[in-house]
């Protein structure tokens, strides 16, 4: 690897945080910035993470690579590829994504409802921390129960507790065969049918639902993919089908109304809401286009179990569904123990986080 | 140093005046079973790690929620330390209970509440044994896929607490990768809901953070698990290798093969030999290894991954493969796995287990040093190994009668998860610190990484009134530990190598 890929900066990172802890600056921690959608505006100084970067180390037998944060997602996927391997939940890039964001945001793509979310795939982080110190939690190890769950608990916590400087994530072999599908479905049967076909063993690794059609994905190895296809019948689908639905790069996604995220139990009904629907991870993640209010989807949503984000930058105070009060008190003191002066990407997630 | 609570290290903990508390409990619960004579406290003494025993203040065995809160808010009134216990399995005495301390048995809630077959998922309460909820899932062709060993018997409160795994791992993950949701009481009797019904749920996801956190952060009320389809099939593989090494090898070629194996098991020429004594599984007892693989899924795809599996054992020098003819055979060749401990347990009057990971690519190294600490400590170790995943479990064979050997088996022990986290791997894989690796926490964390142990350890229960003494050790202790090995001028047995 060239040298210019692989540079450890975090004495720097380092030295940034201890300045801003000696002068309560906020830090707003940024990568590429290609989340900048997700979350509150966040005050403060940018601290930048993309110079701190490149493959710790990598080795495809033992199912584990280490990245700093600003890896770009690109190039971690671009050597996993080599050796026929992947992160499996298919983290989104939105571009030039880094590693530091991509488990700072915590998201999934696709495959996410069977495989496990990206905070399923982490092993290990190095974190700066509100203390001003460096530290190592988790590792590389595929079972590791000593003291709490740290790095696990980084994934999604949008930069809130501390930098996340490098990372150690489980990849897999990429699977043997895989064939997408489509098929005429309504909305109603289609959930049905992938309610049934859920408690089967079928190879399937991707749904989604636009509203006509249900895009499906099967991999496993030639025999059950085949078999799989053959039972099916459908359509075949340009595989690509899944990178636009990840990256937002379908005409659904096409600027217009709001965007909203609904996370719902997989089984949940059709839902009633005013505007566009598209559903992605067999049920379990919605799309949403619509002029409603939040408090109304939200409601909408809450009765079934699930909760809203919205995607579409400074529309709403809170993008990410407010917790309960007794909830938010427990996070509150999670963050004032772990972030004391509230230095960490502050208001990202919640204001009072 | 010693095990059990010290508090001059561990911290000091409230004096309960005994009398008040049963009167306050009796008082405000009446309906609640308070076991508090010294025969009655007797059975709760200890946890699966028999080893270590404290006679706990008192035993409390509600039936109701509303009980448990009505507990856990006397002990903060009355600041009583509070430590739960599921089925009492654990292997680290993470549920070893206290004298100044009441001891939570959640046993009682054993009910499971709901399967619901087009969602996949289960919601049960947390004295529910693991494999009760697959057996009340089995109508619908589904399964919740953690199986530790003692399944049978285990809770699934516990194993929440404890992130338990078992032998398919590898492939299916541990509990934390198979929780939707918990229910959860705080410190002072708050109850709060933790992951969702959904797949994520928003804020910091304190479902990872409670998950293995051994009841130091509250209580856990109730768990929701995802369920998997059964697969359609199951093939197991018994292959013989006159080397550790080349078992070791042929573990990572058959990963570098692309195969992800449902389980994927090594045992050692000991535990071959004992195992099958005991169980006559059909064993090479001549074999220096044997590496179990069991390939699940498909019908076509699992027979696929057969073949593609014995043609790299063979490649990596197995002296033989077999491939079991029916269920019965295979179900045989587990058998023996699965009885590994009790078979070795046979050649000692007592043994010790251990649960460090490594890195796979160290295990030859690690074994060899395993072998060398044996010989220094005139100890036999038995070697049984999750080699997919890279989890150790070496049983050291004693007997307590002979004075000195318990300790020698704890130091041993304690070496050898010394080793695991020199080569980059835990003290740790999936049985829990407890109270019984509290001393190698020290090891594996620096006092920086302690303090922010403590810190989250603070923003849910800042009067330490959770499980006091478990999981994370005082940075006192540590340094008392550190002075220990300065004192001695060097660290113990330099003649042993160290890598």
């Amino acid at each position: 690897m060239r040298s210019a890929d692989n540079v450890d900066t975090s004495a720097l990172l380092l030295e940034q945080v201890n300045q801003a802890l000696q002068y309560a600056t906020p830090l707003r921690i940024q990568g590429a910035n290609s989340k900048a959608f997700l979350g509150r505006s966040v005050p403060g100084e940018v601290l930048d993470t993309r110079g701190h970067r490149g493959i710790v180390s990598y080795d495809p037998t033992e199912l584990v690579i280490t990245a700093r944060c600003g890896t770009p997602l690109m190039e971690l996927a671009q050597v996993l590829d080599k050796a026929g391997q992947m992160l499996a939940c298919e983290p989104p890039s939105f571009g030039a994504a880094t590693v530091g964001g991509m488990v700072a945001s915590g998201l999934s793509g696709p495959r996410r409802p069977w495989s496990g979310s990206l905070r399923d795939f982490v092993l290990g982080t190095r974190v700066i921390t509100g203390h001003g110190k460096h530290l190592r939690f988790g590792g590389e190890v595929m079972k590791n129960v000593a003291g709490y769950d740290l790095s696990r608990l980084m994934a999604g916590s949008y930069g809130a507790l501390g930098v996340i400087t490098e990372v150690s994530l489980k990849v897999l072999p990429k699977p043997r065969q895989s064939l997408s599908i489509s098929l005429e479905l309504d909305t109603a049967r289609a959930l049905l049918r992938l309610a049934e076909w859920g408690r089967q063993p079928l190879p399937i690794s991707a749904a989604c639902h636009d509203g006509q059609r249900l895009h499906l994905r099967l991999e496993g190895g030639e025999g059950s993919v085949m078999a799989a296809h053959e039972r099916l019948g459908g359509e075949r689908l340009d595989a690509s089908f899944w990178t636009r639905l990840n990256e937002h790069q379908l005409s659904f996604f096409d600027e217009g109304q709001p965007l909203w995220r609904l996370s719902l139990p997989n089984n949940t009904p059709e839902l009633e809401l005013p505007g566009e629907q598209l559903i992605d991870w067999g049920g379990a993640q919605r799309w949403l286009k619509s002029d409603a209010e939040a408090s109304f989807i939200r409601t909408v949503v809450t009765e079934v179990g699930g909760h809203a984000t919205c995607y579409s930058h400074g529309l709403v105070n809170s993008p990410f569904q407010p917790l309960p009060d007794a909830l938010m008190r427990y996070q509150r003191s999670l963050k004032q123990q772990l972030d004391p002066q509230g230095i960490f990407n502050p208001g990202r997630l919640y204001a009072e986080l | 140093m010693n095990i059990l609570y010290d508090e001059r290290v561990d911290g000091v903990l409230p004096d309960v005046d005994k009398a008040v508390l049963l009167r306050t409990l009796r008082t405000r619960l009446p309906n609640l079973e308070v076991l508090h004579q010294r025969e009655e406290l007797k059975p709760y003494e200890c946890d699966g790690l028999s080893a270590y025993r404290t006679t706990p203040l008192l035993v409390v065995l509600p039936r109701q929620l509303d009980e448990v809160q009505g507990v856990l808010r006397i002990c903060h009134e009355l600041r009583v330390p509070v430590v739960a216990r599921g089925a009492g399995t654990g292997l680290s005495a993470g549920a070893l209970p206290l004298e100044k301390g009441v001891l939570l048995v959640m046993a009682r809630f054993n009910s499971i509440l709901h399967i619901d077959p087009d969602a996949r998922t289960a919601r049960v309460q947390p004295g529910v044994r693991n494999l009760a909820i697959s057996q009340a899932a089995a109508p619908y062709d589904l399964y919740y896929a953690p199986d530790p060993s003692s399944q049978i018997a285990c809770s699934i409160g516990g194993n929440v607490a404890e992130n338990a795994g078992g032998v398919h791992c590898l492939k299916y993950g541990l509990t934390v990768h198979n929780l939707l949701k918990i229910e959860i009481l705080t410190v002072d009797g708050e109850h709060l809901t933790l992951g969702a019904d959904a797949l994520d749920s928003p804020g910091f996801d304190l479902l990872a953070l409670f998950t293995g956190s051994e009841g130091m952060l509250g209580v856990i009320t109730e768990v929701t698990v995802k369920l998997l389809p059964k697969p359609q099939t199951a093939k197991v593989l018994l292959a013989a290798f006159d080397s550790v090494e080349k078992a070791g090898r042929a573990v990572a070629d058959i990963i570098a093969a692309g195969i992800i194996p449902a389980g994927l098991e090594m045992m050692d020429n000991l535990a071959i030999r004992a195992a099958e004594d005991f169980i006559h599984a059909g064993y090479p007892v001549e074999a220096h290894a044997i590496l179990l693989c069991e390939l699940d899924g498909v019908e076509a795809d699992v027979h696929d991954d057969c073949a593609r599996v014995r043609q790299v054992l063979e490649r990596a020098g197995a002296s033989s493969v077999r491939q079991a003819r029916d269920e019965a055979e295979r179900v045989r060749f587990w058998a023996g796995r699965k009885n590994a401990f009790p078979a070795v347990g046979r050649l000692a009057p007592d043994y010790y287990c251990m649960d460090g990971t490594i890195p796979r690519r160290e295990l030859p190294g690690v074994l060899q040093a395993i072998a060398g600490l044996s010989t220094h400590y005139n100890l036999r170790v038995a070697n049984v190994f999750h080699a997919g995943d890279g989890n150790m479990h070496p049983l050291i064979l004693f007997d307590a009668n002979q004075p000195g050997e318990l300790e020698r088996a704890e130091a041993l022990g304690g070496q050898i998860l010394e080793l695991c986290v020199k080569v980059g791997g835990s003290i740790t894989g999936e049985h829990g610190v407890g109270r019984e690796k509290i001393n190698q926490m020290c090891a594996q964390f620096n006092s920086d990484e302690l303090t922010l142990f403590h810190a989250v350890k603070a923003a849910f229960d800042p009067g330490g009134l959770l499980n006091p003494g478990k999981n994370i050790p005082t940075l006192h202790r540590c340094a008392e530990l550190g002075a220990m090995h300065v004192h001695m001028g060097q660290l113990p047995f330099p003649e042993l190598e160290r890598f």
